[in-house]
């Protein structure tokens, strides 16, 4: 407890990207995540690292690209509009099997949309964000102490995988203040032995590309990174129950939402009401088997979510629609009261959709 | 097991998001669960500002209070907007320098302090939020007003710690305002 600071998520997050090795931070500011930005500009020169506020999001990215591919750690930071932006280089660092992280906090939507805390960009993030068949991980934090420990572990994660971990939060996550403790232990090293760091002439050149002409081969290189994407599915799925031993509904919710949602839990117990909560902590890997498990328990889901209805449809897909599945939301910046998400559990109980 | 759910509003530039960082500091000093959320955006820059501050012995639920039991406001659009959310039983906290109406709710407590009118006339231009903070302090319980050197040590930045000697002098003003 003595060695806890308050902090902001996004100061937070930003220290936590330090001390997992990152030197090189390119970005560009963008509401609500600007304090990611101006911490590393404060920080960065301190510890011998780059911050670079780039001319644009897509300049950012391909910063991000050029550091990666030189095998360093390096990362970028947006919120929603922005991410829009950098999706090409998303696609292309997952094209090259580059390790990045990208961190988005997300605002309403769609277009330039609002400046308050929204979840709309949950199918961006799950699916991909960009063009061609691939995955990112993808990290919801929902507390201060998670966006630091989830950014330490997914900068370790992009490494041991050589692909983009994305930490998906929102404006609450970046903005809000809580007790944090900064005690991360080692960074673990890995081998580069692919990154572009000149030969010496004494090895054959590394070449980092995307670009495969030949269909047979581009087929290849994807089926091999499903490969690695099925392994990630089988052993990377985060996930936190709530009172879930005796629930007969189960609300599934991530980040801020899932925080309403626990407020909304304890006042339905309060009532005698059997409800917990499956928090996803990877959107993905979606931690499938488990939910999947949960419906052959439960009576009906609630997906609790700052969106028109995302999350619940890999909350249907992966219950296999097996249970009914309500949905409680509200979007464009605007967030549920705990009252009306007992309003949904209350409904959900009597059988009412 | 006690929980404060405060929420604190004015205009930008009253010191508003600091009040609550002072208190979240504290919060944490005492080893308690603690949050503070500002609102952020353009209403920052001269328009309303306002933040939750939670202080609590159990792990913080959700960090926006929509319904505080302890309200302190510092203009007369914060009181119109969230007089009506007050948990029943609540307590408002009114600049009445500020603000010329009275609390209309007769289900919660409300206490008054001209706190912008004794900031001036005690030469601690600026410091109204602090004025008000120590007379909150006085009554309720939210943290016991001993704490609050070292919260002040806490929250005040090297830089500007000429400006705890009238940091305290606003919140001693505010603990010993008689009504």
């Amino acid at each position: 407890m003595a060695d806890k600071v308050l902090m902001k998520g996004n100061e937070a997050m930003a220290e936590a990207a330090i001390m997992a090795g990152c030197r090189h931070y390119l970005g560009y500011p963008i509401t609500p995540q600007t304090e990611i930005a101006a911490y590393m500009s404060k920080r960065m020169p301190k510890v011998g690292g780059t911050f670079l506020q780039a001319e644009s999001e897509i300049s950012a990215i391909n910063m991000v690209i050029g550091v990666a591919s030189a095998g360093k750690r390096a990362m970028t930071s947006s919120s929603s509009p922005g991410i829009s932006l950098k999706g090409e280089g998303l696609s292309y660092l997952a094209g090259c099997d580059l390790p990045a992280f990208v961190v988005n906090v997300q605002r309403g939507g769609p277009g330039l949309g609002g400046i308050q805390p929204s979840q709309a960009d949950y199918f961006q993030a799950t699916r991909g964000t960009s063009h061609g068949d691939y995955h990112m991980i993808v990290l919801a934090p929902n507390s201060v102490q998670e966006m630091v420990n989830l950014t330490f572990q997914g900068f370790d994660m992009a490494d041991k995988y050589r692909m983009t971990v994305m930490l998906l939060a929102d404006g609450t996550m970046g903005q809000m203040m809580e007790p944090v403790s900064l005690d991360m232990g080692e960074v673990k090293s890995y081998d580069k032995p692919w990154a572009v760091t000149g030969t010496n002439c004494e090895r054959e050149h590394n070449i980092v590309n995307s670009l495969f002409l030949k269909p047979e081969l581009l087929e290849k290189k994807n089926f091999e990174r499903f490969e690695k994407y099925n392994y990630i599915e089988e052993n990377e799925a985060l996930y936190e129950e709530y009172l879930m031993d005796d629930a007969e509904v189960c609300i599934v919710a991530y980040g801020i939402s899932a925080r309403i949602a626990k407020n909304a839990i304890d006042a339905a117990r309060a009532k005698g009401i059997k409800v917990g909560m499956f928090r996803p902590i990877t959107l993905w890997p979606f931690p499938k088997k488990e939910i999947r498990a949960i419906a052959d328990k439960v009576n009906s889901f609630i997906s609790v979510e700052l969106s028109m209805g995302q999350l619940i449809e890999d909350v249907k897909l992966y219950t296999e629609c097996t249970k009914p599945v309500y949905l409680c939301n509200r979007t464009g910046g605007m967030i549920m009261t705990p009252e009306e998400v007992l309003q949904k559990i209350e409904e959900a109980v009597g059988g009412n959709k | 097991m006690t929980t404060t759910n405060m929420l604190i509003a004015g205009f930008g530039g009253q010191g508003i998001l600091f009040t609550g960082k002072f208190l979240a500091y504290e919060g944490l000093l005492e080893g308690r669960e603690v949050s503070w959320l500002p609102s952020y955006g353009p209403e920052m820059r001269g328009g309303t500002a306002n933040c939750s501050v939670i202080l609590s012995d159990i792990p913080v639920g959700s960090p926006i209070v929509s319904n505080p039991d302890t309200l302190l406001v510092m203009n007369l659009p914060s009181l119109d907007k969230y007089e009506d959310a007050t948990v029943a039983g609540g307590k408002i906290f009114v600049d009445s320098a500020l603000i010329g109406r009275k609390v209309n709710r007769t289900d919660v407590e409300a206490y008054y302090i001209p706190a912008t009118k004794l900031a001036s006339d005690e030469g601690l231009t600026g410091l109204a939020n602090m004025i008000l903070l120590g007379f909150v302090i006085k009554h309720t319980n939210v943290i016991p007003f001993e704490n609050i050197e070292r919260a002040l040590q806490k929250v005040v930045p090297a830089s500007k710690q000429h400006l705890i000697e009238s940091n305290r002098k606003a919140l001693e003003l505010g603990y010993n305002y008689a009504e």
